[in-house]
């Protein structure tokens, strides 16, 4: 019997380091339950969101603020994206939101830009200016185009 | 000769349906047990020691060399897009959601699946199983499904253990042997990875566990009861076991991308 | 007490057991004797329920095993023993674990209750003191009185005995059957032994049945069939490879056979 006590432990021990690992886990790197309790929501739409995906950053003068959470289509037209903003900062009514690159074929974030207003963005609140995703064939096909009516 | 080939054809695809037809049925009378039986704490505890503690060593073996080979190769791939400072999440990515679960559950196979086959295909050979059976004591409930659930419960924990110690060890090799920026690495690996990754992993893992525990028993208790019997259910065991992961694997991926 | 009616087992194309009928008799000694291959194992799988007839049924007392529902097959379980022919043992308890492991499973008794009676069978198998030592210390012989043991703990109605004598060298052999005889006549328990050692057989069968292919082809008292005239049962208790049951040959001629290699 103490030889089974000691395989209790043992086993008992296992099962709670696995258990903490995965929480830490959860907590740490997915950041579960730390998206919604720090922080809060806004929204924004975009004519065309391209490349931008939930987890994409959401950065503010170049530093990180938050991440999007959701993208999906609104009136089969517009993207429609849901960011979460860290805790404590504050982004005024009239921020502009827009799709970037980084780098030429890097990955797309969303880069904020305050504006002038005195008054704050409310949780939940849309961000209502707001600039596309610049389309690099788009760009190329209008460049060749507009050269060839000259 | 075409007619023959149909035929055979034909015969190992109906043979294989009533294998499977088989292990469900046989499966699923085991865990009715889980419900019914007393509770048989004990066996549990006793299965997930020696199937899960039991592992535990070579699975951290596994999943530090994982780590460091996925970030040395990674960093050699990213580094030509001039694309390091991804190596974090490259790394964290692929071990949580594909490596952890599947090398996990390979090695498990290796470890405890082919133990389970032979233990329980020897007790078939000396008739122990039938010995209990005399005794009024179902091996359904009493040998294959403490050893089910323990696969079950023990491998989700085996493979967060795996992650941890992958993304420890490609930590090592990216940021102190590699110089890749500490503060990138990390901030990107936990930029990247989303409660989705991590729930993925998961299923798997728990998937995995369940088909590890499955089929080994399966094999074990089906086996012909001769020495040859055993050891072919054991090779079986561990061939039927490996390729039903990566199968299912494939299927899961697809369904969470 | 136990009772088989056209008693039929297949496998595949091959007849295990051809519609045979037997009657195994309160407090007796029946023994089973046939040759290899001559169905009497199967028949024994068939009056423990280890296995279902394919054909025709087997009674218990008055219960038709194939019909019984697992519940209440489990608890006539209580009433059987059997004594495997490797003993089968659980090779992860010791002894005393092995010989008390139907009454943990089974009742709530008191340890030391526990205790008295393992005791208490131990010593009439000879295997007293030996409770510490795990199966795969013992020797064949020991083996099988820990498993004679066991399969009496619970006091049951019935043992059956599969083979219980192959593997042992004779003095074993001898223990075991004088074991099985005496604990029969002590206890009023009814024993079942399927075997292929004549000798043993008829010296301690209250009834023998003799079995081939699959049929009963002798039964009666052990001294009757010691005595019998009839050529099949004196070939088989003489132990001569020619007589009515044949020597099993090659169909085909050696030298043809050596030929067809040759073209």
């Amino acid at each position: 019997m103490t030889e089974y006590k000691r395989i209790e432990l043992v086993v008992g021990m296992f099962v709670f380091i696995g258990i903490a690992s995965m929480v830490w886990m959860a907590l740490k790197l997915g950041q579960v339950g730390g998206l919604g309790s720090t922080g809060y929501a806004v929204e924004a739409v975009f004519q065309d969101a391209g490349g931008v995906r939930a987890g994409s950053d959401v950065m503010l003068a170049g530093v990180v603020i938050g991440r999007v959470s959701d993208v999906h289509l609104q009136n089969d037209e517009e993207a429609k994206l849901i960011m979460q903003i860290d805790e404590g900062v504050k982004l005024t009514t009239d921020a502009i939101a827009s799709v970037r690159t980084k780098g030429i074929i890097g990955e797309r974030y969303i880069r904020v830009s305050q504006g002038a207003d005195r008054e704050y963005l409310e949780p939940g609140a849309e961000i209502e200016e707001t600039e596309s995703a610049i389309n690099i064939e788009d760009l190329v096909s209008k460049y060749i185009f507009s050269s060839g009516d000259k | 000769m075409i007619v023959n080939l149909f035929g055979r054809i034909g015969r190992s695809t109906l043979q294989m349906i009533a294998k499977l037809g088989d292990v469900t049925l046989l499966s699923s009378r085991s865990l009715a047990f889980a419900g019914k039986s007393p509770w048989q704490g004990e066996h549990y505890v006793r299965q997930i020691y020696a199937l899960g503690v039991g592992s535990f060593v070579i699975i951290a073996i596994t999943g530090a060399f994982t780590g460091m080979v996925l970030a040395l190769q990674g960093y050699y791939t990213l580094a030509k897009f001039g694309s390091e400072s991804l190596l974090g999440s490259a790394v964290a990515l692929s071990i949580i959601r594909e490596l952890g679960p599947v090398l996990g559950a390979l090695m498990l196979i290796g470890r405890a699946g082919s133990s389970i086959t032979a233990e329980i295909g020897i007790m078939r050979v000396t008739g122990q199983l039938d010995a209990l059976e005399m005794m009024a004591v179902n091996p359904l409930a009493r040998i294959v499904l403490p050893r089910i659930m323990a696969t079950l419960i023990a491998l989700p924990l085996l493979v967060t253990l795996f992650d941890l110690i992958g993304l420890a060890a490609g930590y090592v090799v990216g940021v102190d042997l590699l110089g890749v920026n500490a503060g990138a690495y990390v901030g990107e690996t936990v930029a990247k990875v989303l409660p989705e990754d991590l729930y993925a992993g998961w299923v798997k893992a728990i998937a995995f566990g369940f088909i590890v525990g499955v089929i080994c028993t399966y094999m074990g208790y089906r086996a012909e009861p001769t020495t040859e019997g055993v050891a072919k259910a054991t090779t079986q065991a561990v061939v039927a076991g490996s390729i039903s992961v990566l199968a299912v694997d494939y299927i899961l991926t697809s369904f969470f991308l | 007490m136990i009772r088989t009616e056209g008693l039929v087992r297949q496998f595949g194309d091959v007849v295990a057991l051809d519609h045979t009928n037997i009657e195994i008799k309160k407090d007796q000694v029946t023994v089973i004797l046939g040759g290899s291959g001559s169905g009497k194992t199967t028949l024994l799988r068939m009056l423990s329920a280890l296995d279902a007839p394919t054909h025709g049924s087997v009674w218990f007392g008055d219960e038709d095993l194939a019909q019984l529902s697992s519940k209440r097959l489990y608890e006539l379980r209580g009433k059987m023993g059997m004594v495997f022919q490797y003993s089968a043992l659980l090779n992860s308890l010791n002894v005393y674990d092995n010989v008390a492991f139907p009454l943990h499973e089974h009742s709530d008794l008191d340890e030391s209750v526990i205790q008295t009676m393992v005791q208490m069978k131990l010593e009439q198998v000879g295997m007293r003191g030996f409770e510490q030592l795990m199966p795969s210390e013992l020797s064949g012989g020991m083996a099988k009185r820990v498993a004679f043991a066991r399969a009496m703990i619970a006091d049951p109605d019935v043992v059956f005995f599969d083979e219980p004598t192959s593997g042992l060298d004779p003095i074993s052999a001898g223990i075991v059957t004088t074991l099985i005889h005496d604990i029969t006549k002590k206890t009023h328990m009814t024993s079942v032994v399927v075997t292929h050692d004549v000798h043993a057989a008829l010296e301690i069968a209250d009834h023998v049945i003799l079995l081939w292919q699959g049929k009963v082809i002798a039964e009666g008292q052990a001294d009757a069939i010691a005595q019998s005239e009839d050529p099949r049962v004196v070939q088989f208790i003489q132990g001569r490879p020619d007589g009515p049951i044949p020597f099993s040959r090659s169909k085909t001629p050696y030298h043809e056979d050596l030929l067809r290699v040759r073209l």
